[in-house]
């Protein structure tokens, strides 16, 4: 069997290249993308340490999650697509209309 | 053995999809690197003894939430980027420093936790992952799970209703 620090380290890494990918992306999907693959990182520790103990309080954390992932991106694309139809771009650094 | 062969082969996909996913510039290769690291991570899952949330994942994530990324990028039809130089080398150059500052407190806290107790075996954790036993503890009234379900799909409810309140047009 693998030993559960060896999935605490790579949900570890994941969840810094989303970090890293979110500070450095333009793009608000791609940005949205990262915070995907960080609560994947998170889900992913959550069903190691369930494994771990033997019990299912991480499936139900990770159900959870999901759901609310889920509901997070369709929120989240409807909004992008609104702030696309208004100003006709998507750029970060564009949308700096309280930061004058 | 061949669960730590197939442990690395799937760290060397998800963690080159990750990193696929940050590099690339087009957002398409973005979703289909991403949908790469979501499969390796559902077959940790199921490796794992939690096949019902590694199916899940592929439905829900590699699937649905995937698909909308795709549709959303096709809507706005962006085209190719435009490099923008300047502040956004120094950008990312702070950006790598700070994330393996974050990666290496992460990795020093961890050298100084001891992980309590010892692993269960794989009966027990064989017979938890199933829908059955996923479905007893979430619909139990004796375990505090019921109530959140019940939130969650309110969540949706309002989820639904204000993608489609955001999106519609103006009339």
């Amino acid at each position: 069997m693998v030993p559960v620090s060896y999935y605490l380290s790579l949900s570890a890494i994941l969840f810094t290249i989303g970090v890293v990918g979110v500070l450095v992306k333009r793009n608000p999907i791609q940005v949205f993308m990262c915070i995907e693959l960080m609560l994947n990182a998170a889900n992913l520790t959550f069903i190691a340490l369930g494994r771990y103990f033997g019990t299912s309080t991480g499936e139900m954390y990770v159900i959870f999650a999901l759901a609310v992932a889920a509901a997070e991106v369709s929120v989240g694309l409807g909004i992008i697509v609104t702030i696309f139809r208004v100003r006709q771009s998507i750029d970060l650094d564009d949308s700096a209309l309280l930061k004058s | 053995m061949p669960a730590l062969i197939l442990f690395w082969i799937l760290a060397i996909v998800c963690v080159g999809a990750a990193i696929t996913m940050v590099s690339s510039t087009n957002p398409v290769r973005s979703a289909l690197a991403l949908v790469a690291c979501f499969l390796g991570l559902a077959v940790y899952y199921i490796t794992l003894s939690a096949q019902f949330i590694g199916a899940v994942q592929v439905v829900v994530y590699a699937g649905a939430v995937m698909v909308l990324f795709l549709f959303v990028i096709m809507l706005l039809n962006l085209g190719a980027p435009v490099a923008k130089p300047g502040k956004n080398s120094l950008q990312g150059t702070a950006a790598v420093v700070l994330g393996a500052v974050l990666l290496l407190a992460l990795f020093v806290s961890g050298m100084f936790f001891e992980m309590p107790g010892r692993a269960a075996s794989a009966a027990t954790a064989q017979a938890q992952g199933t829908v059955k036993a996923v479905g007893l503890t979430l619909y139990s009234p004796s375990l505090p799970w019921l109530f959140p379900f019940e939130a969650t799909s309110l969540l949706l409810l309002v989820t639904v209703v204000g993608a489609i309140v955001m999106t519609r047009r103006q009339v």
